[in-house]
């Protein structure tokens, strides 16, 4: 078997009182795509921002491509890494944000060209040629001068997906992302994911489309109170639930 | 339904009526009594003893032109100190190293907490503390021929602005979504590379306003440095009524010279704040 690209081993994480996550361990493999389930406050958000290093973890750890994220062992002992460093294990992630946090002072072509030319140094016509072709990609080529105001939330988050995609990442992290978005334009931004998730991208998703869900995802894993309940393929754990509270969740739900 | 036919339920037909002038007696009074009011206050000045040919003989008067000049550049310059200071101080303050902050915090406490003009006299007597500065080994100066009035002056004012201008621009950076910083962070950005190209560029459509504000603050501030002998537009009003005693036609044209000055200010904010405005035209107008 080969190695996971993303191995999460024993992550706890506690906010003051609140256990979000107790002792999760997960693997997702090159070019799966992964859907997270569960009600809010069941720790998928912090889950997947753990992955990003956005939020520390408390204990356990994270291996990204093989790379333990946010610390490095030596002499018996953990060293955090410097934020440098963090930055430069978080390239290999892209995240795409529930509110989109877009730049609203910059056009949706220059959003994208940011990272590619400030962070990894390249050309400004490279990053342009290649964030049109992005744009492209997500139905956008019109709107490449427009700012982030100027689009629908639908449009905005596909720009953010692009962004994302622009740093060439080898994991996609989406943090609920049709949420914000009215429901007319939730299909739009799922159509771009489904699209993303056939051209091989590895991709874990924190959603509430569980229709999206059964068709796009290889597996579902649903959470409550911080911890994993249950895992599988998706039309097992969507399908035919073992748990009692993974059927009561989605009974909830549909 | 044709226009002519009477209403169901027969309500007056409105749409034909026209609307009477409503007589706004009230508002006549009030501005009657408030026109008379300002007539006597121009009637008292114009026969007061002002000698207004003193006012229109010296508005251009080469010392007063020389004093207003003066004045915008040490406006200008001290400004600058004050908004590279207030930055520097802002990122300090919201930096997680404990001893930035303190000390970031310090500053403000201190330079806010006593009088500008206070402030301006230690600077120009700095020799009684430090009578020689320097570098030790490279170069050293007596501290009288260094703080003249000028340097004393941008000091003074610059570093009391600068105090200010942290917390305006502290307000500003705070006034970023928190999901600014997380895109930045998640586009691979540093911390301070995050601050440049992210967050300040937004924050200052917020600071800009209040930035204008304090410019035109600074401007009128340039007269405490009279006390220093900084020859600006007040000190060099005053060094004219000195000679000849035409104090109040003198205080007048220091004064037009300050309302035109910041007259002019005004407009040039609304271009800045419509350029920095870039991407946020459609929501806040």
């Amino acid at each position: 078997m080969t190695r996971p690209l993303v191995a999460i081993r024993s992550v706890s994480k506690t906010f003051g009182e609140f256990q979000a996550l107790k002792q999760v361990s997960l693997d997702v493999s090159a070019g799966e795509v992964l859907c997270l389930i569960g009600a809010s406050g069941s720790g998928k958000t912090t889950l997947l921002r753990c992955i990003n290093q956005l939020t520390p973890v408390d204990s356990g750890g994270i291996w990204l491509d093989g790379e333990l994220l946010g610390v490095r062992e030596q002499g018996g002992r953990l060293h955090r890494l410097t934020e440098r460093q963090i930055a430069r294990q978080r390239l290999k992630t892209g995240m795409v944000f529930q509110r989109f946090n877009l730049f609203p002072h910059k056009t949706a072509i220059e959003n994208i060209t940011e990272g590619p030319v400030q962070v990894q140094g390249r050309s400004r016509d490279d990053a342009r040629t290649e964030a049109m072709e992005l744009l492209r990609r997500v139905g956008l080529t019109a709107k490449a001068d427009a700012y982030p105001a100027q689009l629908s939330g639908g449009q905005q988050q596909r720009v953010a997906i692009a962004r994302a995609l622009a740093m060439k990442p080898m994991l996609m992290l989406f943090d609920e992302p049709t949420s914000a978005l009215d429901p007319e334009l939730v299909g739009e931004v799922l159509s771009v994911m489904k699209e993303l998730a056939q051209s091989g991208m590895t991709m874990m998703v924190v959603t509430h489309e569980l229709g999206f869900a059964r068709e796009v995802a290889d597996r579902v894993v649903y959470m409550d109170h911080g911890a994993i309940v249950e895992s599988g393929f998706s039309r097992d754990v969507l399908g035919a639930p073992r748990e009692a509270r993974t059927r009561a969740f989605l009974s909830a739900v549909i | 339904m044709s226009n002519s036919a009477p209403l169901a339920g027969g309500f007056l037909d409105l749409s034909k009526l026209p609307v009477a002038r409503q007589a706004h007696w009230r508002r006549w009074i009030a501005a009657a009594a408030i026109l008379a009011a300002l007539a006597a206050i121009g009637r008292a000045f114009a026969n007061g003893q002002i000698e207004w040919s003193y006012v229109s003989r010296f508005l251009t008067a080469r010392v007063i032109l020389e004093g207003i000049v003066n004045t915008m550049v040490m406006a200008v310059l001290a400004m600058a100190l004050g908004i590279v200071l207030g930055v520097v101080v802002a990122i300090m303050r919201l930096s997680p190293n404990p001893v930035l902050k303190s000390v970031a915090a310090g500053y403000t406490w201190l330079f806010r907490g006593t009088p500008l003009i206070l402030q301006l006299l230690l600077w120009f007597n700095i020799a009684l503390v430090f009578p020689t500065i320097g570098i030790p080994g490279l170069w050293s100066a007596r501290a009288v021929d260094v703080m003249t009035p000028f340097l004393s002056a941008l000091l003074g004012l610059g570093i009391n602005q600068g105090a200010y201008t942290s917390e305006v621009m502290r307000a500003g950076m705070l006034s970023v979504d928190a999901g600014q910083y997380e895109a930045a962070k998640a586009i691979g950005m540093g911390r301070l590379r995050a601050l440049r190209r992210i967050v300040l560029p937004q924050a200052m459509r917020v600071v800009i306003p209040p930035l204008g504000n304090e410019f035109i603050g600074m401007v009128k501030a340039t007269s405490l440095a009279s006390v220093i002998q900084y020859p600006e537009l007040l000190h060099s009003a005053e060094n004219i009524y000195y000679a000849n005693s035409r104090v109040i036609e003198l205080l007048i044209v220091a004064g037009l010279w300050y309302l035109l000055v910041v007259s002019i200010l005004t407009p040039l904010q609304m271009l800045l704040e419509r350029r920095f405005a870039r991407g946020f035209s459609q929501i806040a107008r």
